[in-house]
């Protein structure tokens, strides 16, 4: 489903919960190759402070997974757990688990840059390589990994028209990345995360430096990569999650380390949520 | 008025040295060396091509030594942040600070009076990097230092190890930033006479082996034509390799920022 039609049926519809439901009655799945990924148990630290505490959560094979809450509740750090990206930071420290496809990527012995070549990551500000072309940009997973692919053209365009960037760029490939705007740069690394093709991506604020029009696009790119991976979006816009996600939960701290207090379907967590924290929060009370 | 200050001493040198100078300039200037000519022959005899192309050899050979030690010292403080970073920005902060002349008395006394037992270009290419080494690893430092970190998790979470990320993705976009350093390190040592006097010398002849031989250099020429010559013509000589200098320090700034623009776009 794209967001023209989200927009229409917003039209009659304005609650979040609606537009979740809708989205969800309309979302049929094609051929997922994608692969299941679960967190059990995770704790996170930086230094001495604890910032997460035991959140455990499923996300199903070619599903998209909200992470909502206000700032500061360990959202991001979370979501960087998922790839091992946490780890790039110096001081931090992790503990519990988290099976892709029924392995832990912690596990000893385990190499990092495997991990990361499934298990992709977009981030909050479009980073594109400023000394690379567009083309460049989109296939330098493969250099940076040495990874060996034929049919590079075939590759590019197939993940820029994925990244829904192909007909804005397809004339302009050895121009560099920075002569595009901010929303086509976003969609360039969303490309480039697609050309090592990772069975599960992760979306850290991907639209948060983007203008309304550039964050459609990139939610219609979303909707589109679902059908074909498993996808973790953090957001801090409760409608963006209402958009796009089948299943949200919700991060909160008081203070001290952030907790996953509420999961579930999307539709339900903006229309009947459990927990009472979360439906001030979904109400827009607080956060 | 700040722009005057500036200015003026900056002008001043220009012009007297484009003026003094210019007595000095003649055909085969950059032609004939002084093998055949004492500094007090009429100006046309003899030139200084043995300083112009010892000056070059110097520079480039202390450029070839000090720019890998220079960045793999900007890159272990900036991108592997080892726990030896403390001392090593220490001893680069307190080496910027040697005395020219102490560099040269050190190569002097570790490599010339113990090994080589003769003064050669390549003990003055020794004798600069000392004094380059330290400019280019800070200057590298600070320019890889504007890398945002965004662009190396952006490499790290494709799927890269740290090492390729760096060099595909940290080192490239930090191209102008290296050249800049490059040129503050050529500017830093492409006048320096005191090492060269001591390891170096400054033969009247080509020498186009730095291993072998006294090498001259434009430096040393304007101090051998001021302090042992006495005629007009010895001065002319001198403010004319002043000139000569200059131009080759321009040209060499011109080249620079041609390179460093044309690298980015």
């Amino acid at each position: 489903m794209n967001t023209s039609e989200v927009g229409k049926q917003m039209q009659g519809k304005n609650t979040l919960a609606d537009i979740a439901l809708s989205r969800a009655s309309n979302n049929a799945k094609g051929n997922v190759i994608a692969k299941d990924m679960e967190a059990v148990g995770i704790h996170a630290w930086f230094g001495k402070k604890h910032v997460l505490a035991d959140v455990n959560l499923n996300f199903p094979a070619g599903s998209v997974t909200a992470l909502i809450g206000p700032s500061g509740c360990g959202k991001s750090t979370f979501i960087r757990t998922l790839n091992r990206m946490h780890e790039f930071i110096p001081t931090a420290a992790l503990a519990g688990q988290v099976m892709l496809d029924g392995k832990d990527i912690y596990e000893a012995g385990t190499d990092v840059t495997k991990i990361r070549l499934k298990v992709g990551m977009v981030f909050q500000k479009p980073n594109p390589f400023p000394s690379m072309t567009i083309g460049e940009n989109v296939l330098s997973g493969l250099k940076l990994a040495q990874l060996k692919k034929n049919n590079t053209d075939e590759l590019l365009e197939s993940c820029l028209v994925r990244a829904g960037l192909w007909n804005e760029v397809k004339d302009r490939l050895n121009e560099h990345g920075g002569s595009l705007s901010g929303g086509q740069q976003q969609r360039l690394c969303i490309a480039r995360a697609l050309a090592v093709e990772p069975e599960v991506l992760l979306m850290d604020e991907p639209c948060s430096a983007l203008d309304p029009g550039s964050t459609l696009r990139i939610e219609d790119t979303i909707s589109e990569l679902s059908q074909s991976m498993t996808i973790v979006i953090v957001t801090h816009n409760m409608q963006q999650a209402a958009r796009v996600s089948d299943y949200t939960a919700f991060f909160l701290s008081d203070g001290g380390p952030g907790i996953m207090v509420e999961t579930g379907e999307t539709g339900k967590i903006f229309s009947a949520p459990t927990d009472k924290r979360t439906e001030d929060y979904v109400t827009g009370r607080f956060g | 008025m700040g722009i005057t200050l500036t200015l003026i001493p900056i002008i001043s040198i220009i012009s007297t040295v484009v003026i003094k100078g210019y007595k000095g300039l003649h055909p085969t200037l950059l032609f004939k060396d002084m093998a055949l000519a004492s500094v007090n022959d009429p100006i046309a005899n003899g030139g200084l091509l043995h300083a112009l192309v010892g000056t070059v050899i110097m520079v480039f050979g202390a450029l070839l030594i000090s720019f890998p030690i220079g960045v793999l010292t900007a890159l272990y403080l900036t991108e592997i942040k080892g726990k030896f970073s403390r001392p090593i920005k220490f001893l680069v902060q307190a080496m910027s600070g040697v005395p020219s002349i102490v560099a040269g008395l050190f190569i002097l006394s570790s490599l010339v009076y113990p090994i080589t037992k003769q003064l050669s270009g390549l003990m003055g290419s020794f004798a600069l990097s000392i004094l380059m080494i330290p400019t280019i690893a800070r200057t590298a430092e600070e320019m890889l230092r504007l890398i945002p970190n965004d662009l190396r998790e952006a490499g790290v979470a494709l799927g890269s190890t740290q090492w390729k990320t760096v060099s595909s993705v940290v080192l490239p976009a930090a191209k102008s930033g290296l050249v800049t350093a490059v040129i503050l390190g050529v500017a830093r040592i492409i006048g320096e006479t005191a090492p060269l006097l001591l390891v170096s010398g400054g033969g009247d002849s080509l020498n186009l082996n730095p291993t072998q031989g006294a090498m001259g250099s434009l430096p040393y020429y304007i101090w051998k034509a001021f302090l042992t010559g006495g005629t007009d013509e010895a001065f002319a000589r001198a403010w004319g390799g002043m000139l000569v200098l200059l131009i080759f320090i321009f040209i060499l700034f011109g080249l620079a920022r041609f390179l460093s623009r044309s690298k980015v776009n």
